[in-house]
């Protein structure tokens, strides 16, 4: 049996092993993820994205419970950093889920960023897509601990949850671009803290500030997950905003747009490996010791080795 | 294909809250390279294997100062045999006396580190053992 087969099977170590082989990007790796293609599109993605100890993990662990309760089947796949000096990670955001581990119902799975920006890692998407195929009625992605442009998930996720907490900010961070402009839900977890409702008050100004009246507006919810409070509430409005999306039409556009961005990355991954090939490097370096010496400027030295990249692509080299 | 990763499941099984050590292996792990799973406390032997298996780890390392690694060790490697896993290292580390560790050893555990064990002895052990 190959992988493909194993996950379509549900033989859980053949869903790990896939999923350390797409990291890995091996070969292999695609030709499985290509057989699961027909496979999957059947589980509601939702993304919890915010900033580090907002509580993301906790939110993650009290969310799938509530799915369980429902008798959905959940897929977890939780991002932490990768450091950028040593390539090593402390993957941690299972501590707050260890009540999931023996779940039959439950395949929780983490990844280190690997040098990937966004929030997520590049192997995001091909594990969302393995877990899927396996069967997965839900599927949660936990962003690293996002700031303000972290603002990737939006592409792998149907709905996406804005973690915030209390005290980070005045109205100002609100009207921001980057991250408040993605979230199809925000949620004010630690709720039990102090300045909560203001918080609250500040996002709900900012989306107001919409010159377009959205068709869906975003709900703004508070929620004490340590406790569970506001878990249902919060489950509720991700059922709520998947429905939307499908009698609105939108859950197309979204598809269609994820798949336009996904094959562009695909293609510019295979570029970039094309070019690690047909680069001179050689020259690179001569460039590199004429630039520091200010006889060539990089502009010009990226632009004649390009017209040789180009000229070797186009004799099919 | 990128550079192969190592990753490794560092958690804690049992009841002692001790999890120092642990940690600072896990940091140093961490800054040799490898991706680290940490679970911290009191894990049960069945979730530390369900952990090991769902996150394809290539070891697993068990950290234990209550006494129970006579019990604790052993269930671990016996689960893993039970589900067929003959191919992740695992080793423990802790308060654990001179005479314990050939039993352990027989049980399955591949290494025993003690106290004052050099870092770098179980960075270059793991990198040795596991691109084997």
């Amino acid at each position: 049996m190959d992988l493909a087969e194993r996950v379509l099977a549900g033989d859980k170590r053949g869903v790990a092993r896939l999923i350390s082989l797409i990291e890995a990007e091996d070969e292999d790796a695609f030709v499985q993820l290509g057989k699961l293609h027909s496979r999957t599109g059947k589980a509601h993605i939702i993304g919890v994205t915010g900033p580090p100890g907002s509580g993301k993990s906790t939110i993650v662990d009290r969310m799938a419970k509530a799915f369980r309760q429902m008798d959905k089947k959940v897929g977890i796949i939780a991002v932490d950093p990768t450091s950028p000096f040593t390539g090593g990670a402390i993957l941690g955001d299972r501590i707050r889920m260890l009540d999931l581990t023996l779940d039959e119902g439950v395949f929780i799975r983490s990844m280190g960023t690997r040098g990937h920006l966004g929030g997520l890692s590049r192997a995001a998407s091909g594990a969302v897509k393995v877990l899927d195929a396996f069967g997965m009625d839900i599927i949660l992605i936990e962003t690293v601990g996002a700031g303000q442009s972290e603002v990737e998930i939006v592409s792998h996720a149907h709905t996406t949850i804005i973690v915030e907490m209390p005290g980070l900010g005045d109205e100002i961070q609100t009207i921001k671009a980057g991250i408040m402009e993605i979230g199809d839900i925000f949620v004010i977890n630690k709720a039990d803290r102090q300045g909560a409702d203001k918080t609250a008050m500040e996002i709900q100004a900012m989306l107001g500030l919409n010159p377009e009246k959205p068709e869906w507006e975003p709900p703004i919810l508070q929620t004490i997950a340590r406790t569970n409070k506001g878990i249902d509430a919060l489950v509720e409005k991700a059922m709520e905003h998947y429905d939307y999306l499908k009698k609105s039409g939108n859950f197309e556009n979204i598809l269609e747009q994820g798949i336009r961005e996904e094959l562009e990355v695909l293609i510019k991954n295979q570029l970039g490996r094309l070019m690690g090939q047909v680069v001179d490097r050689e020259r690179q370096d001569e460039f590199i010791n004429k630039i520091m010496e200010k006889e060539l400027d990089p502009y010009t030295a990226a632009n004649i080795l390009m017209e040789n990249v180009k000229g070797k692509l186009c004799d099919g080299d | 294909m990128s550079e192969r990763k190592i990753r490794i499941l560092i958690a804690k099984p049992g009841l002692d809250g001790h999890d120092r050590g642990a940690k600072i292996v896990a940091r140093a792990l961490r800054d040799a390279g490898f991706e680290v799973i940490y679970t911290g406390l009191h894990q049960t032997p069945e979730q530390i294997v369900e952990t090991a298996i769902q996150e394809d780890v290539d070891a697993i390392g068990l950290s234990c100062l209550s006494g129970a690694h006579m019990t604790l060790f052993p269930k671990v490697t016996k689960l893993l045999k039970e589900k067929g896993i003959d191919d992740i290292l695992v080793t423990g580390g802790g308060i654990v006396p001179k005479e314990d560790i050939p039993k352990l050893k027989e049980a399955g555990i591949d290494m025993v580190f003690g106290p004052g064990t050099p870092l770098d002895d179980i960075i270059n052990y793991h990198k040795e053992q596991i691109r084997k």
